[in-house]
């Protein structure tokens, strides 16, 4: 397979991901904003933090409100990180690798770009947006669907199974970071108010509230979610599978020994972390690690496959939601 | 309602399915009856199939846009198939084999020992200007003496029915994944007419392509590795490109793909690391293949190709200064080619052509202006031409001009009446006018594919059969009347 075909499936797959978190994470800021007072609210800046568009979006805006907040998001193609302008890289990658992909796949994309782009800016008013959102969810899910039902499962698969989960593994480390940011105590005795409705609505914008009902039972307590989302390999967004389905991915491809060990490593270290008896500032150092491994796995598997210049990574690796105090 | 051959229009006019208004030729008397036998809504149904078939099978050629980048439009396809009697096609590939042997003898002399210029066939001058002549390429030898592996000839047929062939496109000729389709979605659409008549078939061309390069490889190996290199997908006969490429089992590759090592051998970067490659059926034009050599801005080059290729560690195809022998000056000479090298009478005979270089025939061109087609040598698709009879007088004395400035530049011929054929136009049939484009095939043989792609002008009156300026085409059917 050619470097320059696996790189653009592994983008393509990224963008597609990245797009849908993205539309998930502003509907459930939504929900979210509904239960609480007006007194608790966590308002629109934390999901600026998970996308770690905070330059880009004060240098546009002022304050970030729902308004703006969801334009930037959603539709403004200014933001290279906003899900019509991901939509369209998904799209442009599609479109160079349209021979390799089945070719309802590339339709599929192509189509969900332009319903994104005839659907906005009208899909972003209030009473429509829940469903303009859900339905850019459940068009992803589709094409993820189809990939899976109909390519064939060779290494071209594995690299779009690769850019899926790295890229998924990096939204719930985001998540988790900016969420737990005013969820966890500085100290035990202090809970937060409202603090399990914030706890449900992390999970649910992961899609992961049921499968924290199946496998936790009980209350939605901040330890219990952190392990669900962190190390339960068994649910399919959270950091431990994903980062297992790219050592999976990873063990068929040629010239992968350092790239396997690279990954297994990351999978030990997370599954071995004590996520629950963290503290603010230990699970923050802990999910800066994660990011950091993470983002290494990524170069490594761009310089052993993509490697030609001409194609190295043009599209620019986002900031990690405190930017400001990491040095990369 | 339905098409009534009564009301078909054959005035003045070759038409190559019927010899007068509701007379059928004797091969295709079958196919006529056929068509009108069907209803209207039958006909309104096949459409319909047949606009599925284009769709689902992703036919398209791209139209560049400001807007959208690019957009894939739907081939525009016609339902009533051209068809050529076998006897008479037989002919025809007979002498489109002859052209293009001559033709690379011709160029292969031309970058050795020049011997058809100093034994003054050819006048030694039209080389000297000729913008297609590379230098870099005077004494390499390619494998089995071949520069143009692939050729794309037009043809054409006058009012008396004679086939002329009107150029050969040595560079990169485009179309053929086109003829490929139309055949498919013909057998989607009719059938039952498949059953009854015997159609020569089309569909080996991509294995007698891959046999082609497979037989010009440097190395001695059983599986070449062959790439189709495609300047991107904003070009627009990239769906040719991703197609003859899937249909040959051979890697796409864009210029970024490929890489020339110290040992001057081609690689492409593949997840195993690097691959070399053996032969190039390249659809890039001669100066944006290696930026080293030609011109140096060029994105979509390879740098050091043309390093491998003059040492012989690649193939590419068709080679580099190929199109010296595609220059429509040098096209007037082909007839004499022919004698010269293979000493035999052509057997397709050219369009009668007026040397503008020539002090007697520019005379001439210049008094009959008004009746002639004047042609730049080195445009294709139609550019630069002066329709004579349709001109302007101040586009007439442009060219003038033109002519008066650089000669050697302008040739002219006859403005050629092309035949017609039937082609629907809403549930009728009316008449348009058509050519026809094979491709020749040489490498260790040569292989001419069955009929080609017939390009119909979808306008009325219109001889402009180019598919970005309203250019359609029809599926061409070769066929054994004998077996009828």
């Amino acid at each position: 397979m050619l470097s320059r075909v696996a790189a653009r499936i592994y983008w393509m797959a990224r963008y597609l991901e990245r797009s849908e978190n993205t539309a998930r994470i502003v509907n459930v800021n939504v929900n979210l904003l509904l239960d609480l007072p007006r007194s608790v609210a966590v308002g629109w800046q934390p999901l600026i933090d998970i996308t770690g568009s905070g330059k880009l979006f004060h240098r546009l805006f002022r304050a970030p409100r729902q308004q703006n907040v969801v334009r930037f998001l959603i539709a403004d193609q200014r933001n290279p990180g906003s899900l019509l302008s991901c939509l369209s890289q998904a799209r442009e990658n599609a479109r160079a690798v349209r021979d390799v992909i089945p070719r309802e796949a590339w339709e599929a994309v192509n189509s969900l770009y332009m319903a994104a782009k005839s659907g906005l800016p009208g899909g972003l008013a209030h009473s429509r947006r829940h469903d303009f959102l859900n339905g850019m969810i459940a068009r992803s899910q589709y094409i993820t669907g189809l990939l899976a039902g109909t390519m064939l499962h060779d290494a071209g698969y594995d690299f779009l199974r690769m850019g899926r989960n790295l890229e998924r593994a990096d939204m719930t480390s985001r998540i988790v970071d900016v969420r737990s940011d005013n969820l966890l105590p500085d100290q035990p005795e202090v809970l937060p108010p409202f603090e399990l409705i914030q706890w449900m609505s992390v999970l649910r914008s992961l899609s992961a509230y049921q499968s924290y009902q199946q496998t936790e039972q009980g209350p939605v307590m901040g330890g219990a979610v952190l392990r669900v989302l962190l190390q339960n390999a068994r649910f399919p967004r959270s950091f431990a599978h994903c980062v297992g389905e790219v050592q999976q991915c990873l063990r068929d491809l040629p010239r992968s020994r350092d790239l396997v060990a690279e990954a297994l490593a990351l999978s030990e270290h997370v599954a071995e972390a004590p996520v629950e008896t963290m503290n603010k500032r230990d699970l923050q150092r802990f999910i800066d690690r994660l990011q950091r491994k993470l983002g290494q796995l990524h170069n490594a598997i761009s310089e052993t496959y993509f490697a030609p210049p001409a194609h190295k990574e043009k599209i620019s690796r986002r900031a990690s939601p405190r930017a400001a105090v990491r040095v990369e | 309602m339905s098409i009534r051959w009564r009301d078909y229009q054959v005035k003045g006019f070759y038409d190559e399915l019927l010899r007068g208004t509701g007379r059928p030729r004797s091969w295709a008397r079958r196919l006529c009856r056929y068509f009108s036998s069907l209803k209207d809504d039958d006909l309104r149904e096949r459409q319909t199939a047949a606009e599925v078939a284009i769709r689902s099978m992703g036919i398209t050629f791209t139209v560049y846009s400001e807007e959208d980048g690019s957009i894939d439009r739907a081939w525009p396809f016609d339902l009533i198939p051209r068809v050529i009697p076998s006897r008479e096609w037989n002919i025809i590939e007979q002498g489109l084999c002859q052209r293009v042997q001559a033709l690379n003898l011709f160029i292969d002399d031309i970058y050795h020992e020049q011997k058809i210029l100093k034994d003054g066939v050819i006048p030694a001058e039209i080389l000297a200007d000729s913008k297609n002549f590379r230098t870099q390429c005077i004494e390499v030898s390619p494998p089995q003496g071949v520069w143009a592996h692939i050729c794309g000839s037009d043809l054409v047929r006058d009012k008396d029915g004679t086939v002329y062939v009107l150029e050969d496109n040595l560079r990169v000729p485009s179309g053929v994944s086109y003829m490929l389709e139309n055949r498919l979605v013909m057998k989607r659409v009719f059938p039952e007419l498949f059953s009854h008549y015997a159609i020569h078939p089309v569909d080996d061309y991509p294995f007698k392509l891959y046999e082609t390069l497979a037989s010009v490889a440097p190395r001695r190996r059983e599986r070449p590795e062959i790439v189709v290199l495609t300047p991107g997908i904003y070009n627009s006969a990239y769906f040719e490109h991703t197609y003859l490429a899937q249909q040959m089992g051979a890697e796409l590759v864009e210029s970024s793909d490929l890489v020339v090592g110290k040992d001057d051998c081609v690689y492409m970067r593949t997840i195993e690391g690097l691959s070399r490659v053996d032969v190039i059926y390249r659809r890039i034009d001669d100066l944006f293949l290696d930026p080293e050599v030609f011109r140096p801005d060029s994105m979509i080059g390879v740098p050091g190709l043309m390093r491998a290729w003059l040492k012989g560690k690649v193939t590419l195809a068709n080679a580099p200064g190929a199109g010296v022998a595609d220059d429509k000056v040098v096209y007037a000479f082909v007839p004499k080619m022919i004698k010269y090298y293979l000493d035999q009478d052509p057997i397709l005979p050219n369009v009668p052509t007026f040397l503008c270089i020539d002090k007697t025939e520019r005379d001439h061109v210049l008094a009959n202006l008004d009746k002639l087609v004047v042609k730049p040598a080195n445009e294709s698709g139609g550019y630069g031409m002066l329709v004579g009879p349709q001109a302007s007088q101040e586009e007439r004395e442009q060219f003038v001009r033109l002519i008066r400035r650089d000669p050697r530049n302008y040739i002219a011929q006859p403005l050629l009446t092309l035949s017609t054929t039937p082609t629907l136009v809403g549930q009728r049939a009316d008449p348009r006018h058509v050519d026809l484009r094979p491709f020749i095939l040489t490498g260790k043989e040569q292989y001419v594919t069955m009929g080609g792609l017939t390009r119909v002008a979808l306008r009325k009156g219109s001889t402009i059969v180019n598919s970005s300026q309203g250019g359609g085409s029809k599926d061409t059917w070769i066929i054994d009347e004998e077996a009828q």
